[in-house]
């Protein structure tokens, strides 16, 4: 098929190229873009109407003249999917960029991707083992959830995310398990950091790799994170693998979205960004979960950057009301030398209470958690009080408690960047921290639990 | 229904599409492009039309046509609605699964309510009988618990020349007025209208929702509305869910506006299995849920809470008690400023159109209690969760909210961090029914009620001051009768307000319940503060074993015997006090 050639760009702004004369141009619409020199560069249509196109480019548009030359392809941005994806690893457009050769296998599809009908969906309730007793225990994430990380600049985000990509199971099935990682404004610095670390854990073989770099053009940006779930749903739908999709970081991708808005000339929300920022991140958020009849599954981690650490900031707002729970990391415990350093106090997940207790972690799961929890709070907040008053003024129930949180930040929480623990070792752990409280003190255990796995007070440390 | 106009598309940018060559008025339907997309036209621009449309636009080209029929968005009433899921245009879920598959596609045209299925109708009137719009002319048994009453649409009457009995379907012709005018099971009602009633009721019966911090300290009444503002992570969700499962309405329309698809499954999921504690039935008999969830079309979302209330007033109509969960109103308010961002209309607060306030006033304008057409009582009780960004409630979707409501239910993520469920904030919250529902809980629950709860408010709101300065100087510097207040106070917090939705027993509490549950808090307070008086030491009394056995008639079944059994031991812990200051 042929395509008409346009030489009537009427003007450029940013991203943005405003195309007359046209033939019907429809919504959606992938556009090449020849420029004077020969290069091509690819777009798509914003805005058609008889009288006026509006093309976003995906690339940076430098070059672009009114000379420059606009072909509509007919059709909307798609991605050839097939299981020879498994290793390889792709530009922020979906190309190849590791030296070999074209995927020729496999349809091609929509990146957009359409809503999964609620009727379909399955609540998902598969424990997955990460191998690190913050998140198994306290924030359990399940297949097909989405369970972002919220971190901040600075913080050992990418090494967690690593390790989670690198242990995460589910108990007896092993096999047909996939990861998905599109990074998206990362340095090159990193992206190599994450190549190296796949190729050294041999974790390369069974991962699809996106990588839209800082310095690629922020438009790529919007694109980069559809192909990776694009990619995820193929694999978990049509090959039945368990699919876990890593987002790095999707503050940047936020940035490029107020970014093409201002340049778009739309009216900002807050803080500037685009008011359809919600609508926008959930297309990415919501294409996790599980369907009824299919054996695969999207779980999703996307991980963003709280700009000065605002949990309250537009980008992890929006996400927290999407997402099904949140990991937070803090700078406090990261000062502290504490790996991984999550603050369970901020964090949840929503799904835990389906993925947890007999027959699918242990019976005194939740009953754990909720010590845990509320053992470790109440130390948190007498640290305030030691401040003022001095460790001594304390009662010797409340200095035992102060002692707990210490303790369970540098045992519980601490961990190595290879270490993986297993569920059982991870609430055996807490068994054990819980023997600096007298029984009596242990309120959200139950007797019969504390019969069973209570080890007796041990005293202070 | 008529030929209808055609005309073509102009423009198309994002959900918003212009047309030209058709006369419209505006909300007019309008099917778009040669996949007939539908969509509703909310500018009228001289010979252009603007239009939202509920799907996906990619691949409009301009050029393509549009055809309108000049009318507005309607949904079908008429049994079979109860126990569905509906998109945000009333398109059921299960029918678009079998025809599209797992994923939503664009394009359905799917009926609301099933065309195959009979209904057994029996007539209430008889040849001659002269009926107005809204008076019953017969009965389905539409659910186990629900008997759905066959109304004459609002704006028709005459007298009834015939009127069949039997097994029809929705559209079958059950009967023909004087005039020819053909009466069905069903009938159609355009969403943006509010539907006709005889006269409004002041709102005087309690909407009991089994929360006891609710009913206790914050009640709604039936015909009320209220909303729950809370940043994420602080509860909305789970509470809406716990008020749709206990709450005494008899239908419950659960709007899932803009939310999570994993939730609106798990609804789906759950609520088969659970039982409505008033009616001993599947809480699914009594319910119908709309979900459009984030990622599905943004303008179908805007339509979405209009679908829901239409139907509540639907069933208000037949006089029934209903209540509406809008979760959320602020991702309602976000589909209308993206979609007037789209419009390029001047922008209010933040973006918002400036309508945002009077179209939120409208939508809870829609809920009262009201005598209908036909003599009977009805109700639509509105509950709209707020997501306020960042938790900040000083947005403009909270305060145009607050000006409207009459329930404030503040959540409040400081209370969730501390695991105390509902984290409902009882210093920030509110309820301006509190007069008018007093008679009502003086009648059924005693005449005390209002006075136990007064007083449980009142040391609540002293432990605030009294935290202050404990802050500053530890509660060992304080008087002995304000440590004691201060643990009365504890004691109110986790054995009264706080409840374990995820617990069998604990997840309802009925009047009685809550009442009792106040009653033993506060009768220990008075215990305590005569021992105190007689010379006593707070530290001791707070140090008692026996009064923290009050949480277990929270999780009793037989909660009376349990309170007796707790009462009879704190009395004995009391008496030893007592004793030990004398030895």
């Amino acid at each position: 098929m042929s395509y008409k050639e346009y030489q009537t760009i009427r003007g450029i702004e940013g991203p943005l190229i405003f195309v007359e004369k046209t033939h019907a141009v429809s919504y959606g619409e992938l556009v090449k873009i020849r420029l004077e020199n020969g290069e091509i560069k690819l777009g798509q249509v914003l805005d058609t109407s008889k009288d006026l196109v509006v093309v976003q480019s995906f690339e940076d548009t430098t070059g672009i003249s009114l000379k420059s030359s606009v072909r509509f392809l007919g059709e909307t941005f798609k991605l050839r999917v097939s299981d020879e994806m498994l290793g390889r690893i792709f530009n922020g457009r979906g190309e190849v960029i590791d030296g070999g050769m074209d995927i020729v296998k496999g349809e091609k599809v929509d990146i957009l991707g359409s809503a999964i009908n609620p009727y379909s969906r399955m609540p998902p309730s598969d424990f997955i083992q990460t191998g690190i007793s913050t998140i198994d225990v306290m924030h359990t994430l399940v297949r097909g959830q989405k369970l972002p990380i919220f971190s901040g600049s600075g913080l050992p985000h990418n090494d967690l995310a690593l390790q989670i990509a690198r242990q995460a199971q589910v108990k007896g099935q092993e096999g047909s398990f996939a990861v998905v990682f599109a990074a998206m404004g990362i340095t090159h610095e990193e992206a190599h950091k994450f190549i190296k670390e796949f190729e050294k854990t041999g974790a390369l073989e069974r991962a699809v790799i996106f990588l839209n770099l800082a310095s690629d053009p922020a438009s790529e940006r919007l694109i980069t994170p559809r192909l990776a779930l694009t990619t995820a749903e193929y694999l978990a739908y049509e090959k039945d693998m368990h699919v876990l999709v890593l987002l790095t970081d999707m503050t940047n991708y936020a940035e490029s979205l107020r970014e093409i808005g201002a340049a778009r000339q739309e009216i900002p929300g807050r803080r500037g960004y685009p008011g359809y920022m919600y609508t926008d991140f959930s297309t990415i958020y919501e294409r996790a979960g599980m369907i009824k009849g299919r054996k695969g599954s999207v779980t999703q981690m996307p991980i963003l950057t709280m700009p000065g650490d605002d949990i309250t900031h537009p980008i992890p707002d929006l996400t927290g009301y999407i997402t099904e729970g949140q990991i937070v990391l803090g700078r406090d415990l990261h000062r502290k030398g504490i790996y991984p350093p999550i603050n369970v106090l901020l964090g949840l997940s929503r799904l835990m209470n389906n993925g947890i207790g007999k027959g699918k972690t242990r019976e005194d799961h939740k009953e754990v958690y909720e010590q845990l929890y509320t053992a470790y709070a109440e130390g948190n907040d007498l640290r305030g009080l030691v401040a003022i008053v001095g460790r001594e003024a304390l009662s010797e129930r409340d200095r035992r408690f102060l002692d707990f949180a210490d303790a369970f930040e540098n045992r519980f929480v601490k961990q190595g960047l290879y270490e993986n623990r297993t569920i059982e070792q991870s609430l055996d752990l807490a068994w054990e921290l819980f023997s600096m409280i007298p029984e009596h003190e242990l309120i959200k255990l139950k007797p019969e639990t504390k019969k069973k796995y209570y080890k007796g007070f041990k005293g202070g440390e | 229904m008529n030929k209808g106009q055609q005309g073509k598309i102009y423009r198309i940018s994002g959900p918003v599409v212009v047309a030209e060559g058709i006369k419209a008025n505006m909300y007019d339907v309008v099917f778009v492009g040669k996949e007939e997309l539908m969509g509703e036209v909310t500018q009228i621009k001289g010979d252009k039309v603007v239009i939202q449309v509920y799907e996906d636009t990619t691949g409009l080209k301009p050029g393509e046509p549009v055809i309108t029929y000049n009318e507005p968005l309607m949904v079908e009433l008429g049994p079979g609605i109860l126990k569905s899921i509906y998109d945000g245009i009333q398109r059921p879920l299960s029918v678009l699964k079998e025809i599209q598959g797992d994923f939503i596609k664009r394009g359905a045209k799917v009926n609301a309510l099933p065309r195959d299925v009979k209904w057994k109708f029996k007539p209430t009137v008889k040849k001659g009988d002269y009926v107005r719009g809204g008076d019953v002319i017969g009965e389905v048994k539409e659910t186990a618990t629900i008997t759905h009453k066959i109304l004459v649409p609002p704006g028709v009457e005459g007298k009834i020349k015939e009127i069949k009995s039997g097994e029809f379907t929705v559209e079958d012709v059950i009967g023909v007025l004087d005039n020819g005018y053909e009466l069905k099971l069903m009938h159609k009602w355009p969403i943006r209208k509010p539907r006709p009633y005889s006269k409004k009721l002041p709102p005087e019966v309690p909407l009991i929702t089994g929360m006891r911090i609710l009913d206790g300290l914050f009640p709604l009444a039936k015909g009320g509305t209220a909303a729950i503002p809370g940043p994420f992570g602080s509860g909305k969700t789970v509470t809406q869910q716990s008020l749709a499962k206990y709450s005494d309405a008899q239908v419950i329309v659960y709007v899932g506006c803009g939310e999570r698809g994993n939730e609106m499954t798990e609804v789906l999921v759950e609520f088969p299995e659970l039982t409505d504690p008033n009616t001993g039935k599947p809480l699914m008999e009594r319910t119908v849920l709309i979900a459009n969830t984030s990622n599905m079309p943004v303008a179908a979302r805007e339509a979405s809470i209009y679908t829901g209330i239409t139907i509540a007033e639907y069933y208000r109509d037949q006089g029934y008690d209903v209540a509406l969960m809008a979760d959320s109103t602020s991702r309602w308010a976000e589909a209308m400023r993206e979609i007037s961002s789209r419009l390029e209309e001047m922008p209010g607060e933040e973006g918002y159109p400036a309508r945002l306030a009077s179209k939120l006033a409208e939508f809870y304008e829609r809920a009262g209690r009201v005598v209908n057409f036909n003599n009977t009582t009805g109700s639509v009780t509105i509950i709209g969760a707020v997501s306020p960004p960042g938790g900040d409630f000083s947005e403009p979707v909270t305060q145009n909210t607050l000006r409207i409501v009459k329930v404030f239910w503040a959540l409040d993520a400081k209370l969730a961090s501390r695991k105390h469920f509902p984290a409902i904030n009882w210093l920030q919250s509110y309820s301006l029914y509190k007069e008018s529902l007093a008679d009502w809980f003086k009648k059924r629950a005693g005449e005390d009620w209002s006075e136990l709860m007064d007083r449980a408010m009142a040391i609540l709101q002293e432990e605030e001051k009294l935290q202050e300065i404990v802050q500053l100087v530890g509660s060992d510097a304080l008087p002995e009768h304000e440590q004691l207040k201060l643990e009365i106070a504890k004691m109110i917090r986790e054995f009264f307000l706080q409840q374990n939705a995820f617990d069998e027993v604990d997840a309802y509490s009925d009047i009685e319940k809550t009442k009792l549950l106040i009653e033993i808090i506060l009768w220990f307070n008075d215990e305590a503060m005569k021992l105190l008086e007689k010379g006593v030491r707070a530290k001791d009394i707070i140090a008692m074993k026996s009064k923290n056995k009050i949480i277990e008639i929270r999780y009793a079944k037989d909660y009376k015997k349990k309170a007796k059994e707790v009462k009879a031991l704190i009395e004995k812990e009391l008496k030893e006090l007592a004793q030990s200051i004398h030895s």
